[in-house]
């Protein structure tokens, strides 16, 4: 029984960009369109005056319900450099220790007139909830939410990408590591899909890769021999230290052994192969610092497109 | 207190009489006087009716019956009272139910299940029949007190919601209930394979990121369940199928013989896991929705008697507890009033034939109970309910009396609703001249 439509979130009837949620349903023209904005804020990075007014006057929180520096500073930076007045919150230590729920965070800040919502949280599905209850006008950035999606760290490896390789429509890319819990890979996953990568892989043990993942339009394999032949990006996910030792994997060393990046299994691709890790790494974990640090490695150029392509979404989001 | 109008006449008149038990449907007047039916299409020597309903156009059935409602009380009455629930069921048609015992505390000792029965005795409304706790707060460790229990009106025993968590004590609960002829009523779920999960293990859990419970959960639980009942002899009745395969299993362990029955909630019946869409909570269910090929399995099952039963599962949860993260939602949804309109959709969707569809919420549900209800027959109790299936309504918060508005359902128009419900002979819901 067919229940009632869904409106759909992220995007307006126009195609107008309303919240960033998942890199899922997002229109190829849309994702191009983000891509082609950072283009233009790449070269912001590099000026003296490393700011544009384009929001101005506008009020963004980040809201982190879940810790993490790197990604709550890369968006800071992102909305400075757009002129934005930001303010950053640690929840997770504050309020809802307190008791106050999801949803009365939000409001009460919503109060203080925001205009944008980063949030980052534990939960998949908190940013859904939070952009389905925030009033008109108001944007939501997913900054990570649960296993679900890190739509901004998506877009910046789709850019980085084609940064390097240009077309999407002959590549052979490879996603490898801990798919299971990775927000990382099922955005990098949809997106990558959308702009019509037609053989996107994932290589992990069987007990890091969720079921059914081959509906989402990838190859599944076992073996890095095997699953790196021939590919033109390797994606490495970073494996949390708790996955390291348990029922999912007997160890760090042997996760390396056998699915860790490194300069003889990187051979296996392409010879202009490019090799990505979203960050923070773990060298000797899952990459060897010969090749996190090789000449193939675009580690660092990720870091600094992922402003780019942050303060793309946020300008999209914050002037209609 | 329904004495003084034990007195009462009531003709039914013209309605299409459907009496599932029999097989029984066509058009006809039912007499009812002292509580019980008088009589069928003619009218017993003398019989003067009190009041004529004029059933023209409804189907007049037995009440129907529900093997698992939750009423919230005692302890959640934040979420519902028993008032609004009891009201909740006979707007919906439901004249007999059973409540698990996942109230706080647990329905562990007799006091609590005389007060709640008693409670539920005075209220103008359904039959209650409470399922006991099976082990002491639900703890999973000592056994209730079964026996007297019983006494005290439980039906049956169950852990409602809180699986237990080890294999000695289910071998040691089957064994002392079939000691005491007792049914144990289990839900068919691993504990350790279930634990964290909040959503069927596939392709949907995958893209939404959440914590999954795969399918080898609950056919692992059925197996098990059917090898302890081989050993100890017990009898067992287990609660919410979701899984295709766990219906093949229950399939085989029938044909053996074992003394078996099943259930499976109305929303499974006509949902899966897509329907989450973008973290429906309201599609927080325990089991959790599973996939379209289950649904149909399941779907299939009811029509051709390999589950015994199809209940509300109902279970209102207040706003708050489902404004949150999906996998922080608290399950369930309420039920009472959709199970007639929903369970009638499946018939239809199925090819059944009216009391074939009814069956399944009438006399086999009360075979499970071991209660005398669900039939329309000569000197069975008046428990009757008088509906509509033609008539199309939405479903919307003010036109549900129950006190949880949580259902993937609301704003759906569903066909199908309840005129007026007669417990006992005494009109007990009406929709009005």
């Amino acid at each position: 029984m067919p229940l009632s439509p869904r409106e759909n979130l992220q995007v307006g009837p126009n195609g107008e960009l309303r919240h960033l949620l998942t890199t899922e349903g997002l229109p190829a023209e849309t994702i191009r369109r983000i891509l082609d904005t950072a283009d233009q804020f790449v070269s912001v990075g590099e000026r003296e005056v490393k700011k544009v007014p384009l929001l101005r006057g506008k009020t963004i929180f980040n809201v982190f319900f879940e810790n993490s520096t790197r990604t709550r500073t890369t968006f800071e930076i992102a909305a400075k450099r757009l002129s934005a007045d930001v303010i950053n919150l640690n929840v997770g230590a504050s309020s809802t220790a307190k008791g106050e729920t999801l949803l009365d965070t939000v409001w009460n800040l919503q109060a203080m007139d925001a205009d944008m919502f980063v949030v980052r949280h534990s939960q998949s599905g908190a940013p859904h909830l939070i952009a389905r209850h925030v009033r008109p006008g108001v944007a939501v950035v997913n900054a990570g939410d649960g296993r679900h999606a890190h739509p901004t760290q998506g877009l910046l490896d789709v850019y980085t990408i084609r940064h390097y390789k240009k077309d999407f429509g002959a590549l052979t890319v490879a996603i490898v590591g801990d798919v299971l819990h990775s927000r990382v890979a099922r955005s990098q996953i949809h997106a990558l899909k959308t702009l019509g990568v037609p053989d996107l892989r994932v290589i992990a043990p069987k007990t890091l890769i969720p079921a059914q993942v081959e509906r989402l339009g990838v190859r599944v394999f076992h073996h890095m021999d095997e699953g790196l032949r021939g590919c033109d990006v390797v994606i490495m996910l970073r494996l949390q230290n708790e996955r390291m030792n348990g029922a999912l994997l007997p160890s760090a060393g042997e996760f390396f052994k056998c699915y860790g990046l490194t300069a003889e299994k990187l051979a296996r691709a392409k010879p202009d192969a490019i090799v990505m890790h979203p960050g923070p790494m773990n060298r000797g974990v899952e990459i060897d610092s010969p090749v996190a640090d090789g000449g193939q490695s675009v580690i660092l150029p990720q870091v600094t497109f992922g402003i780019a392509v942050r303060m793309a979404v946020m300008s999209m989001l914050g002037s209609p | 207190m329904r004495r003084d109008l034990h007195g009462m006449r009531l003709e039914i008149a013209h309605g299409r009489v459907v009496d599932p038990a029999s097989g029984c449907d066509k058009v006809g007047t039912v007499y009812i006087a002292d509580g019980v039916v008088a009589a069928l299409d003619k009218a017993p020597d003398g019989f003067r009716a009190d009041e004529t309903i004029d059933a023209k156009g409804l189907v007049v059935c037995p009440g129907l019956v529900d093997i698992s409602a939750r009423l919230r009380e005692p302890g959640f009455e934040y979420k519902a009272t028993l008032e609004s629930e009891m009201r909740a069921a006979v707007a919906g048609g439901v004249t007999t139910l059973a409540c698990p015992p996942d109230t706080d505390p647990p329905l562990d000792e007799p006091g609590l299940v005389e007060m709640l029965t008693r409670r539920a005795g005075s209220i103008d409304g359904a039959h209650v029949h409470p399922l006991g706790a099976l082990t002491v707060g639900l703890k999973g460790e000592r056994l209730a007190e079964m026996a007297e229990l019983h006494e005290a009106g439980c039906v049956g025993f169950s852990q409602g919601e809180r699986p237990l968590p080890g294999l000695a004590v289910m071998l040691s609960a089957m064994r002392y209930a079939a000691t005491l002829g007792f049914t144990v009523w289990l839900r068919p779920e691993a504990k350790t394979l279930a634990e964290g999960g909040v959503a069927h293990d596939g392709e949907v859990a995958t893209r939404l990121g959440l914590a999954s419970i795969p399918t080898v959960a609950e056919t692992i639980a059925i197996r098990t369940i059917v090898e302890l009942m081989g050993a100890t002899g017990a009898r067992v009745h287990l609660e919410r199928l979701s899984t295709a395969a766990g219906v093949a299993l229950v399939a085989e362990a029938k044909k053996r013989g074992a003394p078996l029955t099943c259930d499976v909630g109305i929303h499974h019946l006509h949902l899966c896991d897509r329907d989450i869409g973008d973290f429906d909570a309201n599609c927080r269910l325990s089991p959790p929705l599973r996939e379209t090929s289950d649904r149909d399995r399941l779907r299939a099952a009811a029509a051709d008697g390999t589950i015994d039963a199809i209940c509300s599962d109902h279970a209102p949860v207040d706003e708050d507890s489902k404004q949150v993260p999906f996998a922080e939602a608290e399950p369930g949804a309420t039920g009472l009033e959709l199970l007639l309109p929903l369970t009638l959709q499946w018939g239809r969707d199925v090819g059944l034939k009216m009391p074939e569809t009814l069956s399944a919420i009438t006399h086999r549900a009360a075979r499970i109970l071991g209660v005398p209800a669900g039939t329309i027959a000569p000197g069975a109790a008046a428990d009757i309910c008088i509906f509509d299936a033609g008539r199309p309504w939405v479903v919307q918060a003010q036109a549900l009396a129950s006190q949880g508005k949580n259902t993937p359902f609301m704003g759906l128009e569903l066909t199908g609703r309840v005129v007026r419900t007669i417990v006992g002979g005494r009109t007990v819901y009406s929709t009005g001249p």
